[in-house]
This record gives C-alpha cells, structure tokens and sequence, in this order.
C-alpha cells in the first residue's frame, strides 16, 4: 500500500495522517503522560536516538546519492563534494550551522556555473 | 471594572504575541530556510501543496517529513513507513519530558498540554527553553501556543511561496534549493548530538543509507537506522566496559 497506491484523492492525506501524524504525536503525548519520569541521560534514550540519527542520516545520504528534480541533473561527486565541504566548514566555524550550508551552496553552484 | 478577569485575559494576549515574537530569532530563520528546502523536495517528489501543507501542519517534525517523503519516493508501503517515522519521531519524547513540566502549573489541565506537545519540534523546543526564564510560571503555556502556532503558520506560508515560485526558478537555483535539506541535516545532527555514539550512528548511516538503497530499497531507511542505531550504541556499550574494566 504505497503512496501511489489508490487513485482515491483522500488516500495521500490518511496515509500521511497514519505514517506521519500518528507515528509522530504518539511520541509527544507519550511524552506528556511519562512527564519528568524518564531522565534524559537514561540509556534506552541514548538507543532511541541512535537509531533515529541513523535514520535521518540514511535519508540524508540518499537525497545526495540519489537525489530528485534538479538536482539529479548535476554530478555525483560535486554533489558529494558540496556537502563534504559544507560540512567542514561547519566544524572548522565552530559548528555554525548558517556557515556550513552557504558553503555547502556555494560550492554547488560555483561548480555548476564553472562546468 | 472588571478586575482580575480582565487583567488576566489581556496578559494572556500580552504573552501569546511575546510568543509570537520569539519565532524571529537565529532558530526561526534556519528552520525557515530549512523548510524552502523541504517545500522543493516535496515538489519534486510529486506531492501537491495541499499534501504538503497537511503533512507539515500534522506532522510538524522536518525529519519525520524527510523521512516521509524518501519512503514515498522508494515507493514503499504504509507500514514501512509508519514504523520508519516512528523510530526516528522517538526522539521527540525526551524533548516534551523535558518541557512540560516547566509550564505545568496546578491548575493546568491535560488537554492543554497534549495540544501544545504537538508544538514541540527542535526549534520550539530551543526557543522555549531559552525564554522561559523570563515567562511568569502561569503565562507559560500561553507564551508556548503563540510560539508554536507562530512557528507552524510562518513555515506554511513559506511552503505555499517555494510552490508557487519554483517552477520558475533557474535549474541551478533549483538544485541548491534541494541541497539546502541534507545540508541542514548534515550539520544540525551533528551538532544537536547529545553523545559520541549519535555522531557514530549519523556515520555508519550516511555510509550504509545508499546502500542499503541499492541492496533492499523498500527498507533501506529502516534497515539503516536499525544496523547504524544499534551498531553505534554497542560501541558505546563495549568502550564503556572496557574503560570500566
């Protein structure tokens, strides 16, 4: 049952309601019912958040491996150079967020216009 | 003469729009930028504006919306993708754990609070914890619903503008539009990171994600989270034991 998976107008919406909504507010008015119960240096957290920072990283990674729209008409390794330097410029800024992405920007298009 | 009724609902407003106003800060304009990026990415992924603006109004978490959309662009199921945003929408407990009691007072009631928990993302979350000091107690859910509402409206507006304009945009504006998503990704993981092993697991996944694209490209996000999530905080586990030791 993809997203595609029903020429049905409201099919899009439930699917979001349910993949997005609903797998998402669970967690928030969980949240509300343990209060201060759960301490945020307790280990199954530490768990929680690997995975879900591997998680957002493999989604990360394939928008630049394989990426949509425009962005699929440019090279891989300018692609993968862009985002390397955007985020080594990030570290070396002290880790200033605005810094990392304009560089990371910069470098995509300086290499789009240069080629 | 109205008395304290009357004082009470005009410091209500007073602290709704000083929520309001919190929303333009550093935090407010990153996460804005973030979104003229997610707006292009939905675009390109063949989501309409009406989709798109339901997903960030009932979602309202970025990484739950890219995770979203990358299972939509696979082509995978429901399922999938419901237990894919719910692992990577488990992060959000700690952050409303740790906000709640901060505005509870006695008398709020619990409605109050599972509605303005829809609220809590990164960027409400930082905002709120950096104004609260200076929010009297009982003002505090209020400060919070302008804020949060403030924060979800701005974002709307913005999608709706990156869908009208982009169609019209130079191919190369384009691509930089759909580069700003990882990028904001990228660094923000990197540095939200409460511990090594979270910038372990963002490694092992930015290096297994592709492949796991080309090996099992259904489960690819889930199979990735799974491997870099628990491969990251074994490591922690082993290197804890061995200094113990």
């Amino acid at each position: 049952m993809s997203f595609d998976a029903f020429d049905a107008w409201w099919w899009p919406f439930l699917f979001i309601l349910i993949a997005g909504w609903l797998a998402t507010d669970i967690w928030r008015f969980a949240g509300v019912v343990l209060g201060g119960r759960l301490t945020e240096g307790s280990d199954i957290l530490v768990l929680v958040r690997c995975v879900a920072t591997a998680l957002v990283a493999a989604v990360v990674a394939n928008l630049i491996a394989f990426p949509s729209g425009a962005l699929a008409n440019t090279p891989l390794l300018l692609r993968v150079g862009a985002a390397a330097a955007g985020f080594a410029c990030y570290l070396s800024a002290g880790k200033r967020m605005i810094v990392g992405i304009l560089a990371g920007e910069a470098v995509l298009l300086a290499g789009l216009l240069l080629f | 003469m109205c008395g304290n009724v009357c004082h009470l609902s005009a410091s209500r407003a007073y602290w709704y729009a000083r929520g309001a106003r919190a929303t333009i800060s550093v935090p407010g304009l990153i996460i804005a930028s973030a979104f003229v990026g997610f707006a292009g990415l939905a675009r390109g992924t063949g989501l309409t504006l009406p989709e798109t603006l339901f997903m960030t109004t009932v979602v309202w978490a970025l990484p739950a919306q890219v995770i979203l959309i990358g299972v939509i662009l696979s082509g995978g199921g429901l399922l999938p993708a419901a237990f894919a945003v719910t692992l990577s929408s488990a992060r959000l407990m700690p952050m409303v754990v740790s906000v709640v009691p901060e505005m509870r007072t006695g008398k709020t009631r619990p409605l109050t609070l599972y509605v303005l928990s829809h609220f809590v993302a990164v960027t409400a979350w930082v905002l709120a914890m950096e104004h609260f000091p200076h929010v009297p107690r009982p003002m505090r859910t209020t400060f919070f619903g302008g804020l949060g509402t403030t924060l979800i409206s701005i974002n709307l507006v913005v999608v709706t503008i990156v869908f009208t304009l982009a169609a019209k945009l130079p191919p190369a504006v384009s691509a930089g539009l759909f580069l700003l998503t990882p990028l904001y990704f990228l660094t923000s993981l990197w540095g939200s990171a409460r511990e090594r092993a979270s910038q372990h697991a963002m490694l092992i996944g930015l290096a297994m994600g592709p492949i796991f694209h080309l090996l099992v490209p259904n489960f690819d996000l889930l199979a990735t989270g799974l491997v870099g999530g628990i491969g990251a905080y074994g490591f922690r586990r082993f290197t804890a034991r061995r200094e113990a030791a």
